[in-house]
């Protein structure tokens, strides 16, 4: 659905399609929808060591794994971690689906969720997932992602942001409070998290779901820090409100305490840019 | 693929299994959260699969801030071994192209489960009911053949109301059109059933006509109605809506706080 602005929104109506699938779907139906699922499957590309790997059958020497779902979570982590450019590129997730932009300029690069790895200490790992990952692609991904990763001793940190509209509370929620952090996390995530937990009736969806549905079910500590923010773009305040996630990712890796300006630089000004009303 | 998420793993043979379809206005899965958090049901496991979309919550059923921080996902199973009871709950949409995988998932789950009877609740579309369907209790039920043969007497007891078939052109006169099921609204609800039939599962499914909006006396009313069957809860209330127990997740379905400015 698009709004009067032009955003794509993925709604849904609470209304059920009956079952359709009686009606006799013939072979190029059939192969029609076979072909769409194909393109529509999640691939990963590991840098040629990775892949090497993987290939003997070896698992990736990860202990600590930290994504980041959305722009504001992404910028925290180029902003607080990445820059200290001791990082490397080591992968890539490629998801083409409805919202992919090939054509008009967008570099299949830029659409990808990024992997790095820092140079001396491989056991941590990052990604950045800021495209669109359709609902039917999400299981996927997760799947793909973690059949990579040992599933011992793994820690996963999932840094999330969205909008306040979506948070529930009995208590109206003046404009000064957000953007605020709340948690969530697996039954086998044994440490206190940094903030205080997500409460009934809230839930999450998207990629952070699936990742914490993957770590509850296959028993691996998860927890995911959602941030609610009410500004719909990137900005500052809100790339700020993940700094207390920092002392606990600090004791997996290195962190600079101040912020890379440039980057939060580059992140502000590509949302001016958007807006040209008054030129 | 059902994973259990205790050490053991779980016994379900002889268990009765109730379930619901993600339909119109959620009757069915707002039932099951009725009978999970009145029972005081136990998580036996997870029912892990690519069909659902993917959505995550603290425990739907807290009853106080001791046992509020436990992660709950889309589709768990939950059981009660005394009236050996197990059930499933459906918390997200399924994925439109993966509805059929879903049914099959669900019914190959059942057999290998030994389940001594499958219980679907669902819901229509009250606004696409034909004439006859118009009178009377918006309560419906549908039975398979081996179910129907193992608890006929029960079903005679109860005195329900079965759901009609609706003629395939109505008001033209047709020997060849047979009357067809339908079931607008119902999701998964009339594909499982067929599914059922064919492979000689056990399994009832009890629907009720709605429309959306505020649907939790729906929720009540298909509850009740499962009551009079498998006597979950036993004793006559006055009020037969109070002894079930409502969970906390049920708090803020029409949105939150409303700004004091307002007024």
């Amino acid at each position: 659905m698009a709004t009067f602005f032009g955003e794509v929104l993925s709604v849904y109506s609470r209304a059920v399609e009956e079952d359709e699938d009686e009606l006799d779907e013939n072979e190029e139906d059939e192969q029609i929808r076979r072909e769409l699922e194909e393109k529509r499957a999640v691939h990963l590309h590991w840098s040629p060591e990775i892949t090497e790997l993987l290939k003997a059958g070896n698992k990736l020497q990860c202990s600590s794994f930290i994504l980041a779902v959305g722009n504001n979570a992404a910028s925290f982590l180029s902003a607080y971690v990445l820059a200290s450019a001791n990082w490397d590129a080591v992968g890539r997730a490629l998801a083409w689906n409805e919202r992919s932009r090939s054509g008009t300029g967008q570099s299949s690069e830029e659409s990808a969720c990024v992997f790095y790895r820092h140079k001396d200490d491989p056991s941590v790992l990052i990604c950045q997932a800021i495209c669109h990952i359709a609902e039917d692609q999400l299981f996927q991904w997760t799947e793909k992602v973690f059949d990579c990763l040992p599933s011992r001793e793994l820690t996963v940190t999932v840094l999330s942001d969205c909008t306040v509209a979506d948070y529930k509370t009995a208590d109206y929620l003046c404009s000064s409070s957000a953007p605020f952090l709340r948690s969530l996390h697996s039954s086998a995530f044994s440490h206190q998290p940094v903030c205080q937990s997500l409460e009934q009736p809230n839930i999450i969806t998207g990629l952070p779901a699936a990742v914490l549905n993957h770590c509850q079910v296959h028993r691996i500590a998860a927890v995911v820090y959602q941030c609610y923010s009410d500004v719909t773009g990137p900005d500052s305040v809100t790339v700020e409100s993940f700094k207390p996630v920092l002392t606990k990712l600090g004791r997996s890796i290195q962190v600079d305490s101040s912020p890379s300006t440039d980057v939060l630089l580059k992140l502000i000004r590509s949302t001016e840019i958007q807006s040209n009303l008054y030129i | 693929m059902f994973i259990s998420s205790q050490n053991s793993p779980a016994a379900f043979k002889g268990f009765t299994l109730v379930m619901p379809a993600v339909a119109v206005g959620n009757v069915g899965q707002l039932a099951v959260d009725l009978i999970v958090s009145t029972l005081n049901m136990s998580r036996v496991g997870y029912f892990h699969t690519d069909c659902l979309i993917p959505m995550a919550g603290n425990n739907p059923y807290a009853s106080g801030k001791e046992d509020a921080e436990e992660l709950h996902t889309p589709a768990e199973v939950y059981t009660e071994a005394e009236l050996k009871l197990a059930v499933l709950q459906i918390r997200a949409p399924i994925i439109q192209t993966r509805t059929k995988r879903f049914r099959q998932q669900l019914v190959s789950w059942i057999k290998a489960s030994g389940f001594s009877r499958t219980v679907v609740l669902s819901s229509s579309h009250a606004y696409q009911r034909d004439d006859q369907q118009l009178q009377g209790t918006p309560l419906r039920y549908l039975v398979t053949p081996s179910l129907l043969t193992a608890s006929a007497d029960a079903f005679k007891e109860l005195s329900w109301k079965e759901m009609e078939r609706i003629p395939a052109f109505p008001g033209v006169k047709d020997a060849d059109a047979e009357p067809r099921l339908c079931i607008p609204g119902g999701g998964i609800t009339k594909g499982l059933y067929t599914d059922s039939c064919a492979e000689n599962l056990p399994v009832a499914v009890l629907l009720l006509f709605c429309s959306e909006g505020d649907n939790i006396p729906d929720a009540f009313a298909l509850v009740n109605h499962l009551n009079d069957w498998l006597h979950l809860l036993d004793g006559q209330c006055q009020e037969p809506n109070s002894k079930w127990k409502i969970p906390t997740s049920w708090s803020l379905l029409f949105g939150g706080g409303i700004p004091p400015a307002l007024f």
